[in-house]
């Protein structure tokens, strides 16, 4: 014991002598880091993309980026002597081998489709909460950018093997390059070094996918982790958290403990379903070539939405003095996904000034204390998974009976009247969970005992809530819509900030609705009138 | 029903007496051809044609005519062969269960002895492709899997996807499973083109190519789990359906146990 | 701008609940359990390690077993996933249970700072930058301040420049194929010149134009040149007099790329004589010359002129008349 101690500070002693980081060290080894399972999302994406850079750096000993024609003579039989490309015969050769090559492959597209899917639900928990408030909007935006990029990481691993089933999505991916207006043709042929497929694709994306965008990924992760780090957990509201402090465990030991052991759980998990679940059986698929095609072609999940939406597309193309503009494929493709992410990154700027609201947020809200925000983000979700829905619609059809062009229709519909039903809907929710907050409030618990007065009247026995729930419940602070705006003295208005203005007003006006929260004075009323 | 019965009967007897000279007429050209030696064999042929017609007049010409000239919902026979009524009765296809679907694969309804029979008689109208015998179908020897595989996904993987699981086509209908399918059954759709399946002929398709696209879709329904679970083998859908469901369940599962306190 | 009208009406703030001591904190015998716990959780990760190595080493990797849901699996990949999976998941699992029961559990409040400076700071701020700024003259030398902003917004140029080689330019690429009159007809894969007698009504054929001898057919070739050859009844057709010319006998070709994103729309449905595209759904009416009835492409599938030649073969009786494959912008055709 004496001896370890001696060693540690040592250890201590040598690092501080040429860092002075004995300060901060001190400080950040007892740094505050609140509790609670939905800050772990954000963690598993961050451990997915640790095993994303582990396995992939096995993958790429044995993986060759070449399109380069060769003649396969690995131990897969069905493909004995197929002229197929490098790359594929090279993942070939890791899948059947390379001891563990399957496996390693398969843990490499397994941590992506998670990766993704755990920043998507660390997203909707910031979202939800209003964790992107003041002063996290950078942050926001970081998470969105790693988003996007990871959306494409995703596309480019996925279309590294050149079977059949990337190759067709690469082919895709082409058409969007080729549709856009003036340049595409130019763009595609700059990409693709000559016609589609040509040979020098697969090695382009491959070092974009295993060198700039890891780097950039890395980049982003560390600012995003810093400002994290810097700006201090948020945490959920209840009794003795405030907007002034962080209440919970200390990086050492707990956190330290809790958050590397979830690595290895992530890691664990992960590689379990690797070794019991196949994904992407590439020599299932064949190697790619412009002439084949499988029925149910899909994109993995993430793109699976943007599949959905250009299925859907109604088949518009403008032919005008000599020239082509293919709708059909450039508003799914481009200008609604495009709308969609830009409204996602500026949604903290949009609420803080429809809100007018300019103070710092360390507390999170409850959702249903900000019905606007989300019934928005109800609306969004629905959007996307009608969407997704349409993306599998081939699949879908087949295992449920029904028809794709059933589906389409009915998506195609669905996604304009879906979501504004969603938005009222959830709306409505909010408001009545408000109101049963306010009920259990003021009158306390059902507990289902009934009891008999002395005038033989039955009554059912309320339970008072604790005041540490009180607080929980009627901590928040309730938005007042903002007054009418821009009015000079006289009441004249200059014309272009009173539409704006009026449009503030309108939305803060929407954005206020909320039911009263109960106070305390409105409590001690009704027991006054109970005695 | 009565309707039916009656114009049953009332066109059943001039059918009977034109199908009997039918028969009696190409068994007899048929017979006159052959040498006597066979002579048992041919007239064991008429009276196979004799049963295959009892059993389409009181199975099948309901609706596909008591000629076979078909109706208004099921195409006419003349011509398809014995190989398109071996595919179709031999894999349950037909007769219908249900008019409003797609014929379905289904336990057969007849005896391969009376699927032989339908076929003998339906042949006996107009030439057709012949039903083929599975003991013709070489393909584990002469098929080539590699050759089967590039055929396959050319000419079959769009409909039938890539590991043969069957995929969907425009307004509910589907293009079928190939798992557990008789060789000779997909040799015979192959030649004969059944419900929306295009033909694929012997020209353009060599028999040796049908029998290495026999023997790559045999290789496929084979092949064992490489992987693990094979998820249905329907590409990505339901590898996103396991990830948000099995994949992010048990992790946020484990976080929620991560972040409770310990009593 | 939230406002705090009920200020003082508010419900009162509890503060943080008192600690609760769990079992381990107050029973000596529960932390040795959790310690044993934790040290057995350990193990089962150690012995994971073994399991994978042992299986590395010791299974064929060619043999499989069989296993319920799974199916028959590779024993090898199995057993190495499975003890990864656990050498890891339980290091997690005890170091996380060992953090729950045995670690301090008291949750701690440290205050936040407020990210604001202080006033004066930031009047400083301000005035040192206006200060620098002016020392740097960046006001008053409006020449440089020009001529700096040129030159940065011109910088880029250069790279962007070297990275025109990436790819030769388009010309008409995009709008040729191998296909041009005479050109036969053959089998994809297998390239044998088809005679209309090959095909029976109802019957498709995969195509690629013949390529002189010596020249190679390559991916990009075929992802312009595939042609699906179709046969119907001639009176099936419901063509303009040019389309059902471009016909032989029944016989009518259309490209295989789809005019939408380009993949193969080889799908077609013998009875209703459509063409679906597997990729996005794209419906096409064959009889009406490829006329699309649903789904997002906006042109028919170019189809291509047959025609026989002296051996009695299929030709094509020109090229595309129109480029094939997705849109793009020089293309000019409705």
């Amino acid at each position: 014991m004496k001896q370890s101690e001696r060693i540690a500070g040592n250890v201590a002693g040598y690092i501080d002598d040429r860092t002075g980081a004995a300060g901060w060290a001190k400080k950040n080894l007892t740094k505050v880091f609140p509790d609670h399972w939905s800050f772990m999302l954000g963690e598993i994406a961050l451990y997915s993309f640790i095993i994303l850079l582990l396995s992939g750096t096995f993958l790429t000993f044995w993986f060759d980026p070449s399109q380069q024609e060769v003649v396969y003579n690995g131990s897969y039989a069905p493909l004995s002597h197929v002229t197929m490309s490098a790359s594929y015969a090279s993942t070939l050769h890791i899948s059947f081998d390379i001891r563990g090559g399957l496996l390693m492959r398969q843990i490499h597209h397994w941590a992506a489709l998670i990766f993704l899917a755990a920043i998507v639900v660390h997203l909707l928990r910031v979202f939800f909460t209003g964790a992107f408030r003041k002063p996290r909007e950078a942050n926001w935006l970081i998470g969105i950018g790693l988003l996007t990029l990871g959306i494409v990481e995703g596309f480019l691993g996925y279309s590294l093997p050149d079977d059949l089933l990337s190759g067709t999505g690469i082919r895709i991916a082409e058409a969007i390059i080729q549709a856009l207006p003036v340049v595409g043709s130019y763009a595609s042929f700059f990409a693709f070094g000559g016609a589609f497929p040509g040979h020098v694709f697969i090695p382009r994306i491959y070092i974009v996918h295993v060198l700039l965008l890891p780097g950039i990924f890395l980049a982003l992760i560390t600012v995003h982790l810093m400002l994290v780090w810097y700006q201090k957990h948020t945490q959920y509201p209840g009794p003795g958290r405030k907007e002034t402090n962080v209440v919970g465990y200390p990086l050492m030991p707990v956190y330290m403990a809790k958050a590397g052991g979830f690595f290895f759980i992530v890691f664990g998990l992960t590689a379990f379903l690797g070794a019991v679940a196949s994904i992407n059986p590439i020599w299932l698929y064949g190697p790619y070539t412009p002439g084949q095609i499988s029925a149910g072609s899909q994109p993995d999940w993430y793109m699976g939405w943007l599949d959905g939406l250009v299925r859907m597309a109604p088949p518009i193309e403008t032919h005008a003095f000599g020239h082509t503009i293919s709708w059909n494929i450039l508003i799914p493709g481009l200008i609604i996904p495009g709308i969609l992410f830009t409204g996602m990154a500026l949604y903290p700027f949009i609420e803080a000034w429809i809100s007018g609201d300019k103070k710092e947020h360390h507390l999170l809200d409850r959702p249903r204390n900000v019905p606007n925000r989300t019934a928005l983000g109800a609306m969004s979700l629905s959007f996307m998974l009608i969407s997704l829905a349409n993306g599998g619609n081939d699949i879908i059809a087949t295992h449920f009976h029904l028809t794709i062009n059933g589906i389409m229709w009915f998506t195609r519909f669905g996604l304009i009247i879906v979501p504004p039903i969603v938005f009222v809907i959830t709306k409505r929710i909010c408001l009545s969970l408000q109101r049963a907050d306010r009920e259990i409030v003021l009158h306390g618990r059902e507990t289902g005992r009934l009891v008999m007065t002395p005038d033989g009247e039955f009554l059912e026995v309320h339970e008072e809530l604790s005041a540490e729930k009180k607080w929980t419940l009627t901590q928040h602070l309730q938005p007042t819509a903002l007054t009418a705006p821009g009015e000079d003295i006289n009441g004249v208005r200059s014309k272009a900030a009173g539409l704006k203005g009026k449009l503030r007003a309108r939305m803060s006006l929407a954005n206020a609705e909320q039911v009263a929260s109960p106070t305390e004075r409105e409590a001690r009323q009704l027991e006054s009138g109970h005695h | 029903m009565n309707a039916r019965r009656f114009r049953r009967q009332k066109f059943a007897g001039p059918i009977l007496v034109v199908a009997a000279l039918l028969t009696i007429g190409s068994a007899f050209s048929i017979a006159s051809a052959l040498p006597s030696a066979q002579k048992s064999e041919v007239s064991a042929q008429s009276t196979l044609v004799d049963e295959g017609k009892q059993i389409f007049l009181k199975g099948c010409a309901s609706c596909h005519g008591l000629n076979s000239e078909g109706g208004a919902v099921a195409p006419s026979l003349i011509g398809v062969g014995a190989a398109a009524v071996d595919f179709q009765v031999g894999t349950g296809r037909m007769p219908l269960a249900n008019m409003s679907q797609q014929a379905m694969r289904k336990a057969p309804l007849y005896n391969p002895t009376q699927v032989a029979a339908l076929g003998a008689y339906v042949s006996s109208l107009a030439p057709g492709p012949a039903t083929v015998d599975p003991a013709s179908l070489a393909w584990e020897r002469d098929g080539n899997v590699a050759q089967g595989g590039e055929l396959f996904r050319t000419n079959c993987a769009m409909c039938h996807n890539f590991a043969a699981q069957g995929g969907a086509l425009s307004n509910g209908k589907y293009a079928p499973t190939l798992m557990g399918v008789e060789p000779k059954h997909i040799y015979e759709a192959l030649i004969t083109g059944p419900q929306s399946m295009p033909k694929f002929s012997d020209k353009t398709i060599t028999p040796a190519e049908k029998l290495s696209i026999i023997k790559w879709i045999k290789s496929a329904n084979a092949e064992p789990a490489i992987g693990g679970a094979s998820l249905g083998r329907v590409g990505p859908v339901t590898e996103g359906l396991l990830v948000w469901t099995l994949g992010l369940g048990l992790l946020i599962g484990v976080a929620v146990w991560l972040a409770s306190k310990a009593r | 701008m939230s406002t705090e009208i009920n200020k003082f009406e508010r419900f009162e703030d509890p503060g943080l609940p008192a600690h609760v001591l769990r079992k381990t904190d107050t029973d000596p015998i529960a932390a040795n359990r959790a310690e044993r716990q934790v040290a057995a959780l350990f193990l089962l990760s150690a012995l994971g390690t073994i399991g994978t190595i042992a299986s590395y080493i010791f299974i064929d990797s060619k043999k499989f077993i069989y296993l319920p849901i799974l199916g028959d699996t590779n024993a090898q990949q199995l057993a190495l996933g499975t003890g990864l999976a656990a050498s890891l998941f339980f290091i997690g699992i005890a170091a996380v249970h060992w953090a729950k029961t045995l670690m301090p559990d008291e949750e701690v409040i440290a205050e936040r700072h407020e990210f604001r400076s202080s006033d004066e700071d930031r009047a400083d701020f301000v005035s040192t930058v206006k200060d620098r700024a002016g020392a740097a003259g960046l006001g008053r030398r409006s020449l440089i301040k020009r001529s700096m902003g040129l030159s940065l917004g011109l910088v880029g140029l250069s790279p962007l420049l070297l990275l025109r080689d990436l790819g030769p330019l388009p010309k008409n690429q995009l709008a040729t194929t191998s296909w041009a009159a005479g050109v036969r007809l053959v089998t994809d894969p297998g390239n044998r010149p088809i005679k209309p007698s090959d095909l029976e009504v109802g019957a498709v054929a995969q195509v690629l134009p013949h390529l002189p001898v010596g020249t190679e057919r390559t991916l990009e070739n075929i992802g312009k040149d595939a042609v699906l050859l179709i046969r119907l009844r001639p009176e099936d057709f419901n063509l303009n007099a040019q389309r059902l010319s471009w016909t032989y006998d029944g016989i009518i070709a259309f490209s295989k790329i789809c005019s939408h994103m380009g993949c193969a729309v080889a799908l077609y449905e013998q009875q209703t004589k459509h063409l679906l595209c597997p990729c996005h759904q794209s419906t096409f009416d064959v009889t009406r010359a490829a006329k699309v009835i649903f789904g997002p492409s906006a042109r028919p599938l170019p189809q291509l002129a047959l025609q026989l030649d002296a051996e009695g073969y299929l030709i094509a009786k020109q090229g595309f008349t129109e480029p094939v494959g997705p849109s793009f912008w020089e293309r000019n055709s409705a």
